[in-house]
């Protein structure tokens, strides 16, 4: 009966921590690999800087794991921590699927995708309503949970496979269908900007909506709301 | 103003803490050895998804890149060297030596009349960077069943006539890469000899893995039963100087 009342699962709250102690690091070491060779190329091939669509910023110490120049031990980091980045997002995925709950929660309607919905959507976000009707989300949450879980995160792992010249010959469609390594190695690089980006609003909208609150939640679980007065809740 | 730098502060300390956590868990007995483990556990799914002997991509002669990239050694200024480069590697030798039966000192001729394959394949540095280029050469399997190898032979150690800043480079794989059809001692490049940018006038391609394990300026090919012995133990110069992965695969 607990398990119902509670705002988050004690799966999705292991995870969540979890998946954020894999991001943090797979990010900052990102950055440090990412400073070996800050040029950006699409297709199969790609070495010159002139043929690069982008030449990425070299990125400072305090941004990187290790927080010195060293594509090392920055890859040491980033192997290790792919795979419970990987394994938590495919546990997690499976669940989801088996529960449902990703078409039952982050499914939205053709109503709520009308351009004047959208933007009355991010007006009242702006304006610090984050009245949720009754759904578990409101719209712009389902696009951004939607967005982060169905294409960011699980795009990082595959991607970061077909930039891996050890796995390629167990799966070559992967790379073809992504365009080729350097643009498998591109949209790794967008993806990470796209989950660090998420990453940003996140924090800035717990912060607004309570943080202490929001992160007690997070790690006891919370209680629903509408079910707040349930006997058994406590 | 002193807001942003506050905030700024607060984020670059939180960051320091972070790092400082990470450098502590890296230098740790358990952390040093975990960051070691996931390689191996990265190797062995490799291994396990596709078949050993499973190709990697490769492309047909339009998708070969304008250049080469050379990286790395790029010459070698040695008189012997560049005698070499002056006769045409006339005088290069390949030995393969080592746990074998029947060691081997091979000139380019030699090498030049095996049976060669050709193949144009993708290489890419462990920087991130790709260029595609054909290779020609015999197939390290046909020099290694030549020479024989011996029972309790696990490891292919490459020596090279280059040096770096911390000694002569060196690269190893198991027997599982040096028996993949696609490791050739590779003398040709795009058709010709392999430019001394490229590690003329022999250079190892080892497909399945990044391009540090392809080493380049190749003077002998020595079976051994362990690492151990091998210059600081870890297989390699940049995995004994600098902690690069051994496993390249990834």
């Amino acid at each position: 009966m607990a398990k119902t009342t509670k705002r988050h699962g004690l799966m999705t709250r292991f995870w969540h921590w979890l998946n954020l102690l894999c991001i943090v690091i797979l990010f900052m070491s990102g950055l440090n690999i990412s400073n070996a060779h800050r040029f950006l190329y699409w297709g199969n091939y790609g070495f010159d800087p002139a043929d690069a669509w982008l030449a990425v910023p070299r990125f400072p110490g305090w941004a990187t794991i290790p927080d010195y120049y060293s594509l090392a031990a920055a890859r040491d980091w980033h192997i290790l921590m792919a795979w419970p980045f990987a394994v938590g997002l495919l546990v997690m995925w499976i669940a989801m699927l088996v529960k449902g709950r990703f078409w039952r929660e982050m499914r939205t309607t053709p109503k709520e995708w009308h351009p004047k919905a959208i933007w009355k959507d991010i007006v009242e976000h702006l304006k610090l309503n984050f009245e949720h009707g009754d759904a578990k989300y409101n719209f712009l949450q389902k696009v951004a949970y939607g967005v982060v879980l169905g294409i960011f995160l699980p795009g990082m792992i595959f991607t970061g496979l077909a930039i891996s010249p050890g796995f390629e010959p167990a799966a070559p469609w992967l790379v073809d269908i992504l365009g080729g390594r350097q643009s498998a190695r591109s949209i790794h690089f967008i993806f990470s900007w796209g989950i660090f980006a998420f990453f940003v609003v996140h924090v800035v909208l717990v912060v607004l909506a309570g943080p202490i609150g929001q992160i007690r939640d997070m790690i006891t679980g919370g209680k629903l709301a509408e079910k707040a007065d349930n006997g058994d809740a406590q | 103003m002193n807001g942003t730098i506050g905030r700024r502060g607060v984020l670059a300390g939180a960051s320091m803490l972070f790092l400082g956590a990470c450098s502590k868990v890296a230098d740790s007995t358990v952390g040093s050895h975990l960051l070691g483990a996931a390689e191996t556990w990265h190797k062995k799914v490799h291994r396990s998804l596709a078949d050993r002997t499973a190709l990697a991509r490769e492309y047909s002669k339009e998708d070969i890149s304008p250049t080469f990239k050379g990286n790395g050694t790029l010459n070698i200024d040695t008189p012997e060297y560049q005698a070499s480069i002056e006769n045409q590697f006339a005088d290069w030798r390949l030995e393969v030596r080592g746990m074998v039966d029947n060691p081997m000192t091979l000139s380019m001729d030699n090498i030049r009349a095996l049976p060669q394959r050709t193949q144009i394949t993708r290489h890419d540095c462990v920087e991130g960077w790709s260029a595609i280029g054909e290779w020609t050469g015999p197939q390290l399997s046909t020099l290694l069943e030549a020479a024989g190898v011996q029972e309790g032979a696990n490891f292919v150690v490459f020596r090279c006539a280059d040096r770096f800043s911390q000694g002569p480079y060196y690269e190893s794989v198991d027997m599982v890469d040096a028996m993949h059809p696609q490791t050739i001692v590779a003398h040709m490049l795009n058709g010709e000899p392999v430019p001394v940018k490229n590690g003329a006038p022999l250079r190892m391609r080892i497909e399945k893995q990044l391009g540090y394990k392809h080493a380049k300026y190749l003077t002998a090919i020595e079976l051994v039963a362990s690492l151990d012995d091998i210059g600081e133990g870890e297989g390699g110069y940049w995995e004994d100087h600098y902690g690069y992965q051994w496993y390249a695969g990834i």
